[in-house]
């Protein structure tokens, strides 16, 4: 065997979205020596998905907004299961995250006076995102990507992290993969040949989860590795129960069901109908938004223009909500030919305020569907976008529970609560990057001697990973990826029942088994069958995960409906799911919410 | 129609695949790498409704697992999955079939200007490193009110160019290096022109970036075909928006008596 290629750094992220770049840049600046991983070229990752904008409480659209109205909203739009801290740090740092961005050369839209621009979306209570038309993920990662380059940082590109390394202090109960960070083990897309970081530092910022599921709007590099990564070393998940299913996704043609159309198109004026052509989200205002949501359409249309005086259209509900009502109303048989909603915004604004406000949109329709959407209405349905849950970090430096690991973003969990409102996710991605950039340099700095990956370890990756080139004659990973995306989605999908949860938790089993029996055709250059092989092992970790926790958790809240549990319950709602893996096997336990303090609580009686 | 009723038939999470429009296509992908390499066939199902990348999934999945190919998002915003469709430069996720020729042989190949790795991945290293040369956004500094005013008629110059996905289709295109390697070493490219000219017109830039383009960048090179301004999925005026006025501000420079007889080369000049 050739001699394994190794690396060294004090700080390892994982991931080239916007937590990883941003995560990447502050430690550098901290004086670390910093490196990024990433199984895509640089500028590719999930985050050039982004349209809408980034939430920050700048005011400068409406001078009344603060980071108190958004904490506000954030904690109202996750159904109050948000880490109270992680919110109220997001909401604080968000308005300089963004300006930073711009001092680094982004060119977000402006108003009148020169500013930034905000626009509305569902949820907050003010035009509150910082956006660039429909594409500010794009020019998030650019102004990011470009930052990293001029400031020098290594980027490993197409490099799979398939193991974190620890150096075997742990419990020994747990095995000897438990410890204190040491680093990272992967491979090289292109050649197949492996790779070692040595870092007592690493920053998961893997994103997501989607990829299990058969209509999602996430890409194929969205296979839970963070999560599974973390749970491998000890780490716990928190809530993995809650799924966004973004209420809009395309859903004609079929090849394209699950692509996301952003909600900027409702928050400039866009409203929902059914095959009746009735606007039927007034139908659907919960009792928890009553007092903030317009019951009429003409105050509705009012809201745009003067938000004073009007409340927010029912458009513009939290996503769960919306989702919910778009499910109902298919299911109803008012849903539209392809099995959605129509959206329409073609009745609602001027041709060349479409283009100009939804370019990517616009194209993405007319290349795709062959439809224009500043003549006629879109079909939609809920898509699988996000996921709420992730590893449990401590709030103010990202740490997660293992010495020297940290994770930012999608991956980790409760800043979101229950549900995501939009725009947030760009925001968490800036706010939590930095500090755990931060607080990783600082704890690799403090560090006396770096860990050193316990023997054995490597071996015992690189096994693991070349394991379906050993088998001969088992399945596809193809073949056993879209089962596992189709039951995901049938069975713990948007509405979820005991029953059917359980069915999906004995497939998962069965999957489980057949994973181990999966075989890859051809050699170890850039071989994607060989790719999916691996990332399906963390697919089913995190099925599993989400599984047992929609099971556990015997309430409807946010990202989590329940037929059978339909109603939000109090008791749920002062709980967190801890979940974590051992052996293979996934267990879970309950955790009180954190208490919020005095002084943030009595901005939600104010607003009674 | 309950949860229960749809999970024994998963068609109700995809209704609308009328499998009355199906067809059997026949297509050519270079199948090789860096040594070898040919066309193979494949005989493959298409749906009403499906882009070349849906055809390249179902052949990798049914009948070449280790076929390697690039993407992401698969709607046309990360500029992943480049390839040549025809001889065509497209991104393989916004080409619908049913634009194709019917009943024509569909040909897949990888970008031609870039060294292949594996079938349609190729090695698109040297657009990274031209990346890394060009010096970084240097902004003056904040207003009295610790803010940057910008009017949105000056930030919407850059903007277009900064809706470039890096699908590197342009440079793949570009005459200059398609069949030249020798000029790869002294030509950015169409992608980085319009970088360049991107931060020219940003109204907080301070470096100097005209001579730049001139000089280190090879701008001198490009004779304006706009072969790059055809292929971009982004439809930016790469040539006429980017590439024109950037060569047309180095002339006005280049030629300046005042520049030549002071020897002023650092002052940027705004319009």
């Amino acid at each position: 065997m050739t001699e394994l290629e190794r690396h060294s750094y004090d700080v390892l992220v994982i991931g080239a979205g916007g937590a990883g770049l941003r995560a990447a840049i502050a430690a550098h600046e901290a004086g670390a020596r910093t490196a990024v991983v990433c199984k895509s070229l640089l500028g590719k990752a999930h985050t050039v998905m982004a349209e809408g904008g980034i939430a920050a409480a700048m005011g400068n659209v409406w001078p009344e907004d603060n980071w108190k109205v958004h904490f506000r909203d954030t904690m109202r739009g996750g159904k109050m299961l948000n880490n109270w801290r992680m919110a109220q740090l997001h909401a604080q740092e968000a308005p300089s995250r963004v300006w930073e961005l711009e001092e680094w050369g982004a060119l977000f839209d402006r108003t009148k006076d020169g500013l930034i621009s905000q626009r509305d979306f569902g949820g907050h209570r003010y035009a509150r995102l910082a956006h660039v038309g429909d594409r500010t993920g794009l020019e998030m990662i650019r102004t990011l990507q470009q930052r990293v380059v001029a400031l020098g940082i290594d980027v490993y590109m197409e490099c799979t992290i398939t193991r974190l390394l620890t150096d075997g202090t742990g419990e020994a109960a747990h095995g000897a993969n438990r410890g204190n960070i040491a680093g990272a083990f992967g491979y090289w897309r292109e050649t197949g040949r492996f790779v070692a970081f040595d870092a007592p530092a690493v920053i998961l910022a893997t994103g997501g989860i989607g990829k299990t599921f058969k209509v999602t709007s996430n890409s194929w590099e969205y296979s839970g590795d963070g999560h599974a990564l973390a749970a491998r070393v000890g780490g716990t998940l928190l809530n993995m129960e809650f799924i966004q299913f973004h209420p809009t996704g395309m859903v004609w043609p079929p090849s394209v069901r699950g692509i996301l159309v952003t909600e900027s198109v409702r928050g400039d004026g866009g409203i929902l109908k059914n095959s009746d052509g009735k606007r039927f989200m007034f139908d659907y205002i919960p009792e928890f938004f009553k007092a903030d949501t317009a019951d009429t359409e003409a105050e509705a249309d009012r809201w745009y223009e003067d938000k004073t005086n009007n409340r927010r259209p029912p458009e513009l509900l939290p996503r769960d909500e919306v989702a919910r009502a778009i499910n109902a109303e298919v299911k109803a048989g008012r849903g539209t030919p392809a099995g959605g909603a129509f959206l329409d915004i073609a009745s609602r604004r001027t041709p060349e305020y479409i283009r100009k406000r939804l370019p990517s949109m616009y194209h993405q329709f007319k290349e795709l569907a062959d439809v224009d959407i500043t003549a006629e209405p879109m079909e939609v349905g809920p898509t699988c976008h996000y996921i709420m849950g992730g590893v449990e970090v401590e709030p103010d430096t990202a740490a997660a529970m293992v010495p020297g690991l940290y994770a930012a973003g999608e991956v980790a969990g409760g800043m979101h609560g229950s549900n995501r409102l939009g725009g947030n996710s760009l925001s968490d991605l800036i706010v939590f990057g930095k500090r755990a950039g931060d607080a990783a340099a600082d704890y690799a700095k403090g560090l006396g001697s770096a860990p050193k990956a316990a023997d054995g370890q490597i071996e015992v990756a690189s096994k693991e990973a070349l394991a379906p080139f050993e088998r001969e004659g088992g399945e596809n990973p193809y073949a056993l990826h879209q089962e596992l995306q189709t039951t995901m989605n049938l069975l713990v999908g948007i509405i979820r029942d005991a029953d059917e949860m359980r069915d999906a938790l004995a497939k998962l089993q069965e999957f489980k088994d057949r994973a181990k029996n999966v075989t890859v055709e051809g050699n170890r250059m850039f071989n994607p069958g060989w790719h999916l092989a691996v990332d399906l092992n963390n697919m089913l970790l995190c099925s599993e995960m989400v599984a047992k926790a929609a099971l556990e958790r015997e309430e409807s809240r946010g990202g989590h409906t329940r037929n059978d549990f339909p109603k939000a319950d109090p008791e749920w709602g002062s709980k967190n799911l801890i979940l974590s893996e051992k052996d293979g096997e996934v267990s879970l336990v309950h955790k009180p919410l954190p208490v919020m303090p005095d002084d943030l609580k009595v901005l939600f009686e104010e607003s009674k | 129609m309950t949860i229960t009723e749809s999970a024994n038939n998963p068609k109700a999470f995809a209704p609308g695949v009328d499998k009355s429009k199906s067809y059997q296509a026949n297509f050519k992908v270079w199948r090789g790498n860096s040594e070898t390499g040919a066309l193979q066939d494949y005989s493959v199902e298409v749906n009403d409704g499906e882009v070349v990348l849906d055809i390249i999934f179902r052949i990798q999945a049914d009948q070449a697992n280790d076929m390697a190919v690039r993407w992401n998002c698969k709607a046309g915003k990360c500029g992943s999955c480049s390839a040549e469709i025809n001889g065509r430069p497209r991104l393989m996720c916004m080409t619908r079939m049913s634009a194709l020729p019917p009943g024509e042989e569909v040909v897949v190949t990888p970008m031609r200007a870039f060294p292949v790795i594996k079938d349609l991945v190729t090695d698109v290293s040297f657009n990274y490193e031209k990346a890394k040369q060009i010096p970084a956004f240097a902004p003056k500094p904040r207003e009295a009110d610790g803010t940057y005013r910008m009017q949105q008629i000056d930030v919407e110059r850059g903007q277009e160019f900064r809706k470039c996905i890096e699908c590197f289709m342009c440079q793949n295109v570009c005459h200059v290096v398609r069949d030249h390697e020798e000029n790869k070493k002294s030509f950015a490219g169409p992608r980085f022109f319009i970088r360049l000219a991107e931060l020219d017109m940003h109204p907080l830039d301070t470096n100097d970036r005209q001579m730049l383009a001139q000089e280190k960048h090879g701008l001198g090179m490009c004779n304006i075909t706009k072969c790059c301004t055809e292929v971009c999925p982004e439809h930016i005026k790469i040539t006429d928006n980017g590439i024109i006025p950037l060569k047309e501000r180095v002339v006005d420079r280049k030629y300046d008596p005042l520049f030549k007889i002071l020897g002023l080369s650092k002052k940027k000049t705004n319009d």
